[in-house]
């Protein structure tokens, strides 16, 4: 088989739900461009990719940290603080902002990474306090309220302009995924990151540098929350301290609709982006039937419909594996 | 000198398992490092490699003070170590197993090309030809652990340590390994070499160390050591004699428990016939991939019987899955007890009772009374050493929590029981124990299937045995015609 087909070689159960997780997002396309005038207008792709950009980043983080056999959930909380620190840089510079925000997210990562492996707590605990530390130091630092960014330095032109005709999120998201896939699949550190989710006594039996590994993984994914947060304040033109809320089950949806496995040990960047676009095609496709008039859906629906996502993937993820595993 | 650790102590929550022992080792060297299980064997290994800190002693290591704090520094000094439990990752390839931490690169990215004719060069040399690609879980115990083997001698390590490397080889994949240590020598690298086939010592290694009860008690050529001395050094005392455990008479007939004929599924287990009566220990002989293991999974439901019947208790029966069996009475203690069973966190009293607990309910509340009885009865009957039993089952050396998982089924009061190789990675001294055991309980009315690779074993113990040969049985001989050269020209009989 030539070595471009190879990440769609079906080899394993997760190679199987990477390939359907492409077949729905198609169908869904499709089905889109068939029921609805403006679907494949250009101006709903554009706002599209820039707005479903920041979410497909927080993804990209989070496939790292399941891959190990953990979770962040402070991503949302960070996203929203970084917005924060980024709108109070903003008016410095617009590379302040930018970099005000990321160093924003690193601070949560480097938190998280210490917590879990010099403390020894479980990420799922560790992570849920700093989000909520996040989240307060966010409201802090803005007093409480959204906290307007600087339009003269060009900060607003990372969320809002074009590029090459494409949004420069989605360019920014781009290579952020290239990066990704290059780390996970050709660097040494994706197959340890792979083998430390395999079990971690073993990985680090092996040789692995375990703690060093998972301490850089919670650091990225602080990282990619950060820029999801810059990128949020850019475009909205304000540090919005209470978004981000539900943003990390946007993200564990998207990695496990890709394929990724809870238990860690498997899975792959393309397909959590598949996964994340494919969840974010789902709205887009709801908003188009709120237009129709057909339902009305309110922001709680929304996390309704979220949430019963999720545990569809997940007991299917679930049916999946026992399958495969039967003799 | 390469190795020198002295007066090493090491206590596990105010529990000594080393007391100031010591090993020393020299270049191209074979060591042996034999002991009960529980001695501390493995414990010195991981103390060694950075697994555990030491509470006291020194080790030198090629001339300098060492303190590894981690494996991944052991490794890189020059020390490669294939654990006692399996350690690989199971979801990775053979290919990325084998490099996994020193991948070959290109521009700083993975030559995968490189990593797979690697691998494949690596193993060949062990005569095994499988599909790197695939993930180390596709395989089989053996397989896993020549692959474990193998990515300890790619390492160019100046020692090697192996933690009973060959509890799931056979005797043709041991001479393999056999080799391989020899050439390592050859090259000037030592090599540490832990096990409990005294057979397999003597033939491969140049001198041993004695452990007992967390000390070392004796170092010594391995040719100035007689196995009589050896034992004793290693037990405290005399070993009883191995002896017959079988009655030597006449096998009354008694009723057939459990009756395969001419079972078959795939390729690896053709023709199979088979019986087990009540009372009695039916033994199954064969090489490697004569399908002994397989057909013990057919009877247990585990993989499906496509030819043949199955009649328990003079019953036809068709097992879909394992629970079937275990419903009428059928239980398997597996081979891959090193992964396949265990709940690393739960205590002993957890993982040994786990399968009984519905039968210990009373009023839909564990009879914790009748736990306690049935649990100390078999720490006490097996030998298990543990500090309690509440004990999480990880921290027990290797060869308890296999002891844990014996006492398992045996608890479960089945009517057949399959067993295979129920000794391995137990020690010399618990061996006889463990025969005894299912001798008396198959005299008190158990049917005990029992799969052993080690002749003296099924010459001691069974009361008839299957030898199976290329998937087929090939011969059952009654206790009467059970002699060694009996089973050896039957297990080498070759079908046409
Ligand atoms: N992590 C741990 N926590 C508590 N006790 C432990 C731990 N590891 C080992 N022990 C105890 O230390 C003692 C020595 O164990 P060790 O594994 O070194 O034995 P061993 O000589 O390798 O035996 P075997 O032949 O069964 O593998 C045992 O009593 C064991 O219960
Ligand atoms: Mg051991």
């Amino acid at each position: 088989m030539s070595t471009l087909l190879r990440p769609f070689a079906i080899k394993s159960s997760g190679d199987l739900a990477r390939l359907s997780v492409i077949l729905a997002l198609f169908g869904l396309i499709l089905f889109g461009a068939l029921r609805y005038d403006n679907f494949v207008s250009s101006y709903n792709i554009l706002s599209f990719l820039r707005y479903n950009s920041m979410f497909a980043l927080i993804a990209l983080g989070m496939a790292f940290v399941i891959i190990t056999g953990g979770i962040d959930l402070s991503v949302g909380g960070t996203a929203a603080m970084a917005s924060v620190v980024a709108a109070l840089c903003s008016p410095y510079h617009w590379a302040a902002g930018l970099l005000g925000g990321i160093a924003a997210g690193l601070a949560v990562g480097a938190l998280n990474g210490f917590i879990i492996t010099k403390m020894r707590i479980q990420p799922f605990i560790a992570t849920l306090a700093t989000m909520l530390a996040a989240y307060g130091t966010g409201l802090l630092l803005a007093n409480n309220q959204s906290v307007s960014v600087s339009y003269d330095t060009g900060f607003t032109v990372i969320g809002q302009d074009d590029f090459l005709g494409f949004p420069i999120p989605a360019w920014i998201a781009l290579a952020v995924y290239v990066l990704g896939w290059l780390v996970l699949e050709k660097l040494p550190v994706g197959r340890h990151i792979l083998a430390i989710g395999d079990g971690e006594a073993t990985a680090g039996l092996m040789g692995l540098k375990v703690e060093r590994t998972l301490a850089a993984v919670y650091l990225a994914s602080g990282a990619l929350a950060g820029l999801a947060g810059v990128i949020l304040a850019s475009q909205f033109g304000a540090g919005q301290p209470t978004e981000g809320v539900g943003w990390e089950l946007f993200a564990i949806a998207s990695v496990v609709v890709g394929g990724t496995l809870l238990t860690g040990g498997s899975g792959s960047v393309g397909a959590t982006l598949a996964g994340a676009l494919l969840l974010a095609m789902v709205f887009n496709i709801l908003n188009f039937e709120n237009g129709l008039g057909w339902i009305s859906l309110s922001a709680y629906w929304q996390s309704v419909i979220r949430g019963t996502f999720l545990l569809i993937v997940v007991v299917l993820q679930a049916k999946l594996m026992a399958r495969h595993n039967a003799p | 000198m390469l190795l020198s650790m002295q007066g090493i102590s090491k206590a596990f929550a105010g529990v000594a398992a080393l007391n100031a022992a010591s090993l020393e080792v020299e270049p191209a060297e074979v060591m042996a490092l034999v002991g009960q299980n529980g001695a501390g064997k493995s414990t010195l290994i991981k103390i060694l490699t950075g697994v555990y800190r030491r509470d006291e002693g020194s080790i030198a290591f090629a001339g300098k003070e060492v303190d590894f704090a981690m494996p991944a520094d052991a490794q890189a000094a020059g020390i490669a170590t294939i654990y006692q439990e399996i350690n690989l990752a199971p979801q990775r390839s053979v290919a990325e197993n084998i490099h996994l931490s020193r991948e070959p690169k290109r521009f700083g990215m993975i030559d995968h090309a490189a990593m797979r004719r690697g691998a494949e060069a690596v193993l060949a040399t062990f005569n095994l030809s499988i599909d790197v690609d695939r993930p180390v879980a596709h395989f089989d115990a053996a397989t896993r652990q020549m692959v474990a083997i193998a990515r300890a001698v790619t390492q160019n390590a100046r020692l090697v340590i192996m933690d009973e490397p060959t509890s799931s080889l056979d005797e043709r994949e041991v001479a393999v390994l056999f080799e391989t240590i020899r050439t390592l020598k050859r090259s000037g690298v030592a090599v540490i070499f832990i096990g409990h086939r005294l057979d397999e010592l003597y033939a491969i290694c140049d001198r041993v160390t004695i452990m007992r009860d967390g000390q070392t008690v004796a170092k010594s050529p391995m040719a100035d050591m007689p196995k009589m001395a050896l034992v004793r050094h290693m037990l405290g005392k005399e070993l009883a004699a191995f002896q017959a455990l079988a009655p030597d008479r006449e096998t009354p007939e008694r009723p057939v428990r459990l009756a395969i004929e001419n079972a078959g599924a795939g390729v690896r287990v053709r023709d199979v016939s088979l019986t087990v009566r009540e009372g009695e220990i039916s033994g199954l002989a064969g090489l490697l991939g004569s399908g002994r293991t397989e057909t013990a999974r057919l009877i247990f439901g585990a993989d499906k019987m496509q030819r043949g019947t199955l009649r328990m208790e003079g019953r036809e029966r068709s097992y879909r899955e394992p629970a079937d069996a275990i419903a009428d009475g059928i239980g398997l203690v597996s081979e891959d007890r090193k992964i396949d069973g265990i709940v690393p966190d739960m205590s002993i009293r957890e993982n040994m009772t786990v399968a009984l607990l519905p039968k210990l309910k009373k009023a839909g509340i564990v009879d914790r009374a009748r736990q306690d009885e049935i649990v100390t009865r078999y720490i006490r009957a097996l030998g298990i050493k543990c500090a309690s039993p509440d004990q999480p089952i990880k921290e027990l050396s290797g060869g308890n929590q296999q002891k844990v998982l014996l006492a398992r089924w045996l608890a479960t009061d089945p009517r057949v029981l399959i067993v295979d190789e129920p000794t391995r990675g137990i020690d010399i001294g618990a061996k006889s124990e463990i025969l005894k055991l299912l001798r008396r309980l198959a005299d008190e009315g158990l049917s005990v299937l029992m799969i052993s690779s080690e002749l003296e074993e099924l010459l001691a113990a069974a009361d008839r045995v299957t030898v199976l040969s290329d998937g087929t049985s090939v011969a059952a001989l009654p206790r009467k015609d059970l002699t060694e050269a009996a089973l050896l020209s039957a297990m080498a009989h070759q079908v046409e």
